[in-house]
């Protein structure tokens, strides 16, 4: 039973890699919250109050103190309910896995739409994200997760991202970004982590998700 | 075993500033390295092969990448003295929220206030004395972003302060007019002899943004 003083709320969006991953951390931890899935769209005055600098989602309210950034937020989390660890103690490992976690974010997911614009063409910008992808190949080798025997932050961050994101949007543009005989490893990394059950339940449905990822591709082929 | 710091750098980096900063607040022997970044050096392509950017800090042989993950880092390494993170949870995440806004935010907005001319030069002013307010606001009537202690946000930002002059210069504005409790805030956090030592004059880098602009076509 939770403690009576313990109040945990969750604004997030079914689709996005950031609220999912904070939402795996949350269970991972066994920590009871409170969701209110937003509309990105035509925002809630609570997600424009909460979150006023970026207005977006997620946000973390832990008895009335509110934080904003998936980042910021898997670290709270994991200082604040110390059972299943997700961040490594060593400041060198911790520091690598926020280099790659950013890495991710702003290098691998946003590199989706560099694609989808497809500016030198659609091999070269394959290509590209394929380069970027194989650090994260490297990275993964011989290790059943980025955190070692068990998930943690990276996987968290990248996972929500890779598989359970930009995939769909690489299906939804019929590129097949990494198959197995490039990526072995990272496929690998895959299985492992459809096997984990508090991984699974924070996988968006593939077709909503493949079709909402769409509905962007082409406000960006339009724009 | 003795502790090897090397920092690869280029010194008009306000993301070097932070590092060397920190390195400091430590009390960290490091040595520094300039970069040619026209002419990266074999081992900075080595050590940061995903960014091949400055800064690069080596420890004892091993790469941490990113300036604001170097503080960090730096922080953890030597937790004896001059903490730069607040140890509690939500207040440590308050200043990783605000290093990271400086992050998203400042770099961009700059460089419109220097390297672009006209309206996209004018849309870049505007953007960047909303971020400075935005911070303004946030520092309140604090000494430092955290509270009495020099820290975290503080060392993400001053580097900046730097290169004011020069967004003045080639913006034809007044940054203090605009923010003069940031600029307060800033000449304190110069009053520190760490801060003092890793920051470059201003009017050297004057020099250096005049030759980026002449580069650029825009003198």
């Amino acid at each position: 039973m939770a403690k009576k003083e313990e109040e945990v709320k969750l604004l997030g969006f079914w689709g996005s890699p950031f609220s999912r991953r904070v939402e795996m951390a949350l269970k991972l931890k066994g920590v009871p919250y409170e969701y209110l899935e937003q509309d990105i769209v035509d925002k809630s005055p609570l997600l424009l109050q909460l979150n006023p600098v970026y207005k977006k989602v997620p946000v973390l309210v832990h008895n009335g103190k509110v934080l904003a950034e998936s980042h910021l937020i898997l670290e709270y989390i994991d200082q604040t309910w110390k059972n299943n660890p997700i961040l490594p103690q060593d400041p060198y490992e911790k520091a690598m896995a926020f280099f790659w976690a950013k890495f991710v974010d702003e290098q691998v997911g946003p590199g989706f739409f560099s694609v989808v614009k497809a500016e030198k063409g659609i091999e070269v910008a394959i290509e590209e994200a394929r380069e970027h992808i194989m650090f994260l190949e490297k990275e993964i080798t011989g290790k059943d997760f980025f955190g070692g025997e068990t998930i943690g932050f990276l996987d968290m961050v990248a996972g929500s991202m890779i598989p359970f994101c930009v995939a769909r949007g690489w299906e939804g543009i019929g590129v097949d970004m990494i198959p197995e005989e490039i990526f072995p490893e990272l496929n690998r990394w895959i299985k492992n982590l459809l096997e984990i059950e508090i991984v699974v339940e924070c996988i968006p449905d593939r077709e909503k998700h493949i079709e909402h990822v769409m509905k962007i591709v082409e406000r960006i082929k339009s724009a | 075993m003795a502790n090897e710091v090397i920092l690869l750098d280029f010194w008009p980096s306000m993301f070097g500033m932070r590092t060397r900063i920190a390195l400091r607040e430590k009390g960290v022997e490091f040595e520094y390295r300039e970069e040619d970044l026209r002419n990266k050096s074999p081992l900075l392509l080595q050590m940061n092969p995903v960014h091949k950017k400055i800064p690069v800090l080596i420890h004892n042989g091993k790469s941490v990448n990113e300036s604001i993950i170097q503080v960090q880092y730096i922080d953890e390494v030597w937790s004896h003295k001059n903490p730069l993170l607040p140890s509690d949870p939500y207040l440590k995440a308050q200043a990783r929220f605000w290093a990271d806004f400086i992050d998203k935010k400042m770099y961009d907005a700059q460089r419109k206030v220097w390297a672009t001319k006209g309206e996209e030069q004018e849309a870049g002013k505007k953007e960047f004395i909303e971020i400075l307010k935005t911070l303004e606001t946030e520092l309140g009537d604090k000494p430092y972003f955290a509270g009495d202690d020099f820290g975290y946000v503080d060392i993400a930002l001053i580097g900046y302060y730097t290169w004011f002059p020069a967004y003045e210069k080639y913006g034809n504005f007044s940054i203090e007019s605009e923010c003069p409790k940031l600029i307060a805030w800033a000449k304190k956090c110069l009053e520190r002899e760490t801060v003092a030592k890793s920051l470059p004059d201003p009017e050297k880098v004057i020099g250096f943004v005049s030759e980026l602009r002449k580069r650029f076509g825009l003198e």
